[in-house]
């Protein structure tokens, strides 16, 4: 059978497709135009002038000592977030799925934190780890831990971490949730009385059955790790302490709208677009196809 | 040896009870098929007996021992799901091997096994393929093949064959049939199909609302069906019922238009004035030599099926099925007569159901 629509009027695909074609010019092609045209200006401060300078500023960026240690600090940042988010979703999800009575109050209760923006996130993570007044840390001072995470680096993102996977739990949780809901039954009948336990039959029959949502969720939790952050690192860290939390798209921010060096954080940008969308071709030419049934 | 012995079973989940109390044997190297419409509790049953399903009340033993609180695994079945529940991700090897690797048996000794049932069930060609790969017929005979390796003694089967189209249907009910001889278990399977039920049994346990409604041979369910009910279900096209009184002495029976069928049942003597149902197969109905004392019905509907036809109308109030010769030149609209045999009546008390006839 032939699936494909035809239309009578020659303009009206046209007409149809005309509002997601704009708003993808308008709010990625342009801007990310500008990006790659501004990538190659240097610009003074006051933005009276500008002079071509064709790649040095990415020259100039993939130098800097700083840029290399944001690249591995949004390294460990991503990949952590991404990790934390991952197991914890799918340990809450397990969880969760063989509960019983009450279910519905589990799911909406663990559903919450995803509708908290991530700015907000962070300003909740601040107050109850702020070294002076936070709940948290006057806890973990008592248990005999030195915590200051405005002074240790290491503290610090691992402050970050948990604020930013906290928010995206949620999200894989219910992605878990449902895969874990639609998976049949009697799979797991059928493992039982094959002599599997709930722990064998967790790994050798759910999990690999979630690995493609497990795949999707994570290039969309490193996506999320990459960008949206933003917001839990300017509430909490603004970079700190000495860069230990300065990730890329933070770095991006500063340099430009702090530093007001525009050519060198539009070149950062589109370094960081390019490193996002070649991670993501990555992750679906050789991981998916491992993972699909 | 290895039979099911069910004794006063019931299932309830919270305040509804839909087993309510069901008794049954099922010998050594029987075919036992439970057989009743959706909603009947077949597959609750079958799935206490598996382990899936706690037992609420009662005892369900498989070889002599009660298996109340064991678990699946260690209560020596197999079972065939409806869906076949097929792991996606593994190969039909790993599919076989999966409880032999669990119940870590020696590699050579799981390749045997596994090569061995791949013989039976024609599915050598196939051991590294996936399910996805598979056509539902090989499906379907891997999930057997998983069934076979673990030597079990009870197969347990939940409607194996309603995912597959007619035809292989047909063919799949001879291979499990055929196995079944050659393996020496006993097999329980549910199904909803009354012709799967009647070719397959050795022992029919005919389910309705939570009961045991009638357990016999698929022939003695037919010939002596207990209820209307069971007289209904089993028998295609189902089994003709009209309402009468039992006229004096009991040798006889009234129906709504004042026809009068001579029964040969000393039983009703004592009933005389009540009101009965009379049942009769459509294949016991035959067109009458003449009007006199025959059963008028005006033909709606003609189904021609070949080797017979199907005459359709109205007795009294009740809808009428006859199974008449090919040749039978019925045509719709036409006023017949039919008669039957009176030892082909079943009578049966309208009120309960419950068969009156010996």
């Amino acid at each position: 059978m032939d699936r494909r629509v035809t239309f009578n009027h020659r303009f009206l695909p046209y007409f149809l497709l005309a509002p997601q074609v704009a708003v993808t010019l308008v709010f990625f092609v342009w801007p990310a135009g500008q990006a790659l045209f501004q990538s190659t200006l240097i610009e003074d401060p006051f933005g009276l002038s500008s002079e071509f300078v064709f790649l040095d500023n990415f020259a100039f960026v993939l130098s800097d000592p700083l840029y290399v240690d944001s690249i591995i600090v949004t390294a460990i940042f991503s990949v952590s977030v991404a990790a934390v988010a991952l197991l914890v979703a799918l340990f809450l999800a397990a969880k969760a799925d063989s509960v019983i009575s009450g279910k519905l109050i589990y799911r909406t209760l663990l559903v919450w934190p995803y509708a908290v923006a991530p700015a907000i996130a962070g300003v909740l993570f601040l107050f109850m780890f702020s070294p002076r007044v936070g709940v948290l840390s006057s806890a973990l001072t008592a248990l005999g831990v030195d915590w200051n995470y405005l002074l240790n680096g290491n503290q610090a993102m691992m402050l970050v971490i948990g604020a930013s996977a906290w928010k995206q739990i949620s999200y894989n949780f219910l992605f878990f949730l449902a895969g874990m809901q639609a998976m049949p039954r009697s799979l797991l009948e059928a493992a039982a009385i094959d002599g599997a336990g709930p722990t064998r039959r967790f790994w050798t029959i759910t999990f690999p059955l979630l690995m493609p949502i497990t795949f999707f969720l994570l290039v969309i939790n490193m996506i999320f790790a990459f960008f949206e952050t933003f917001g839990v690192i300017e509430a909490v860290t603004q970079g700190g302490p000495a860069g230990a939390t300065n990730i890329l798209v933070y770095k991006v921010f500063r340099d430009g709208f702090v530093g007001l060096d525009f050519g060198s954080s539009a070149a950062q940008s589109v370094i960081l677009m390019a490193i996002v969308i070649s991670l993501t071709v990555l992750q679906f030419r050789y991981v998916e196809k491992k993972v699909t049934y | 040896m290895a039979e099911v012995i069910i004794q006063d079973a019931t299932k309830s989940y919270g305040n509804t009870q839909v087993i309510h109390g069901l008794n049954c044997t099922i010998d050594h190297g029987e075919f036992a098929v439970i057989v009743g419409p959706s909603g009947c509790g077949k597959s609750t049953l079958l799935r206490m007996i598996a382990g899936l399903e706690r037992v609420t009340g009662g005892t369900i033993s498989i070889g002599g021992e009660v298996m109340n609180e064991r678990e699946p695994k260690d209560r020596n079945i197999a079972m065939v799901f409806q869906n076949y529940a097929l792991y996606p991700h593994m190969t039909v090897r790993a599919n076989m091997s999966y409880g032999l690797r669990i119940a870590k048996l020696p590699k050579p000794e799981i390749e045997r096994r596994v090569q061995e049932a791949a013989r039976i069930l024609q599915l050598a060609d196939f051991l590294d393929r996936r399910p996805g790969q598979l056509s539902g017929g090989q499906r379907q005979r891997v999930a057997m093949g998983r069934a076979i390796v673990r030597d079990p003694a009870v197969f347990l089967f939940d409607e194996p064959l309603s995912n597959l189209d007619a035809k292989l249907r047909v063919q799949m009910r001879i291979e499990i049939r055929r196995l079944h001889n050659s393996l020496d278990t006993t097999s329980v399977y549910v199904t909803h199909d009354q012709v799967e039920a009647m070719t397959l049994a050795d022992r029919l346990i005919v389910m309705n609302g939570g009961n045991a409604e009638q357990i016999g041979t698929p022939l003695e369910v037919y010939e002596h069906p207990a209820t209307t009910f069971v007289a209904g279900f089993i028998g295609s096209p189902p089994m003709n019922f009209v309402t009468g009184q039992v006229g004096n002495g009991g040798t006889s029976v009234t129906l709504h238009d004042g026809l009068q069928v001579a029964v040969s049942d000393d039983t009703l003597a004592a009933m005389a004035g009540q009101t009965v149902t009379l049942g009769v197969r459509p294949e016991h109905l035959q067109l009458a030599a003449s009007p006199e004392g025959a059963m008028p019905m005006t033909v709606d509907l003609v189904e021609a099926l070949g080797a017979d036809i199907l005459a359709y109308g109205q007795v009294g109030q009740e809808q009428v099925i006859a199974r008449l010769p090919h040749d039978a030149a019925v045509k719709i609209g036409d006023r017949i007569h039919l008669s039957f045999a009176a030892s082909q009546v079943h009578l049966f008390d309208a009120t309960s159901g419950a068969r009156l006839s010996p």
